[in-house]
């Protein structure tokens, strides 16, 4: 009777094996970067002009860093999100436009000066209809600073300590449940320190 | 008529065949050869990150191309195949790369099919010792061993 029970036992090992592999996501990989400092970069920001920022400008702060562009449909559904929270909180969020000109788009030819040009505007209509929850926007026109932080899709969301480094990194629109369980007590326990 | 109309959707299809052949702008290949073929065979080593279960050589997606000028970018730059392949490593992670490196975190997925196949070897021997074990030759009688000499006889 019991030899019987062997394969049935196996059997329900493997289901579970596979229920569970069913269940994770795929897109969901470690990024390397977590625990290390984020990578240096110095881009233009939104605002017209010659005005940069980098990441030392934040160093002392708990950040979010949010990749976003005005093509990205995910971000679309986020950025409700937001500015919901950055009405309520008082925590610096920087936002990477990244691409915001894609190969496909006439202008992605032009010089580099038109193309900040038409990407600062596009992206300032944007936040104006949309809202804006960022204290800054800086323009990642050709995404290398975007490959430097291993971004594979947008938007992707970093959570930087007042040390300058990567603490966390969720790929996809934040929503809510992430903030409140995740995202909040892990800053609050960053500010503490 | 006829011939008219030949030649109108002659002259069609090689229209809309040019403007096929155009949609995509064409690599710079001619300008190296040799580092393209680096680029390559590093690429197909490499993982696109967008699509998962593609190379970045085999990829169409957009990132993947991104990527793809990166590695061109750093082995121009004069870097080894191991340190580009660092490189995305430090960014991405190892998923990056298709070959997983062999280290105590991935003997599991090297080495686990070939522990399974031994362990199922074992099993298999055992179970083969047991039934031979179970048949054991039993001793011919006289009467038994005539008649297999008749049938062999035939």
């Amino acid at each position: 009777m019991k030899k019987v029970l062997i394969p049935l036992v196996l059997f329900m090992g493997l289901v579970v094996f596979l229920a569970v592999g069913l269940k994770r996501d795929p897109r969901e990989i470690p990024s390397p970067l977590i625990g290390k400092p984020a990578p240096h970069f110095t881009l233009f920001t939104l605002d017209n002009g010659d005005g940069k920022f980098s990441p030392v400008d934040m160093q002392g702060q708990v950040w979010l860093l949010n990749v976003w562009a005005t093509w990205c449909v995910a971000c679309r559904e986020e950025h409700p999100v937001l500015v919901a929270f950055s009405e309520k909180h008082r925590l610096p969020i920087v936002g990477l436009s990244y691409k915001e000109i894609q190969p496909q788009d006439p202008a992605y030819k032009a010089p580099f000066d038109d193309k900040l040009k038409i990407a600062r505007e596009r992206s300032q209509v944007w936040l104006k209809r949309h809202g804006n929850p960022y204290i800054t926007t800086v323009m990642d026109l050709d995404g290398r600073v975007g490959i430097n932080y291993g971004v594979y899709g947008v938007p992707e969301t970093y959570v930087i300590d007042k040390g300058g480094v990567i603490r966390y990194k969720y790929v996809g629109a934040v929503t809510p449940a992430l903030l409140a369980e995740k995202i909040l007590p892990l800053i609050s326990e960053l500010n503490k320190s | 008529m006829k011939r008219l109309i030949l030649k109108t959707v002659l002259t069609l299809s090689m229209v809309l065949m040019a403007s096929v052949s155009t949609a995509r702008e064409a690599m710079p290949m001619a300008q190296d050869p040799q580092l393209e073929a680096r680029v390559e065979v590093l690429s197909q080593e490499l993982r696109c990150m967008v699509c998962q279960n593609e190379s970045l050589a085999s990829s169409r997606a957009e990132l993947a191309d991104d990527l793809r000028n990166e590695v061109r970018e750093l082995i121009r730059s004069g870097k080894s195949d191991q340190e580009v392949k660092d490189f995305l490593v430090a960014r991405y992670g190892d998923f990056v790369l298709y070959r997983p490196e062999v280290k105590p975190l991935t003997w599991v997925l090297w080495f686990g099919p070939f522990v399974l196949l031994g362990v199922a070897a074992i099993f298999l021997g055992v179970y083969l010792r047991q039934r031979r074990a179970l048949a054991s030759p039993v001793a011919l009688s006289d009467d038994e061993r005539e008649r297999v000499k008749q049938l062999l006889k035939g």
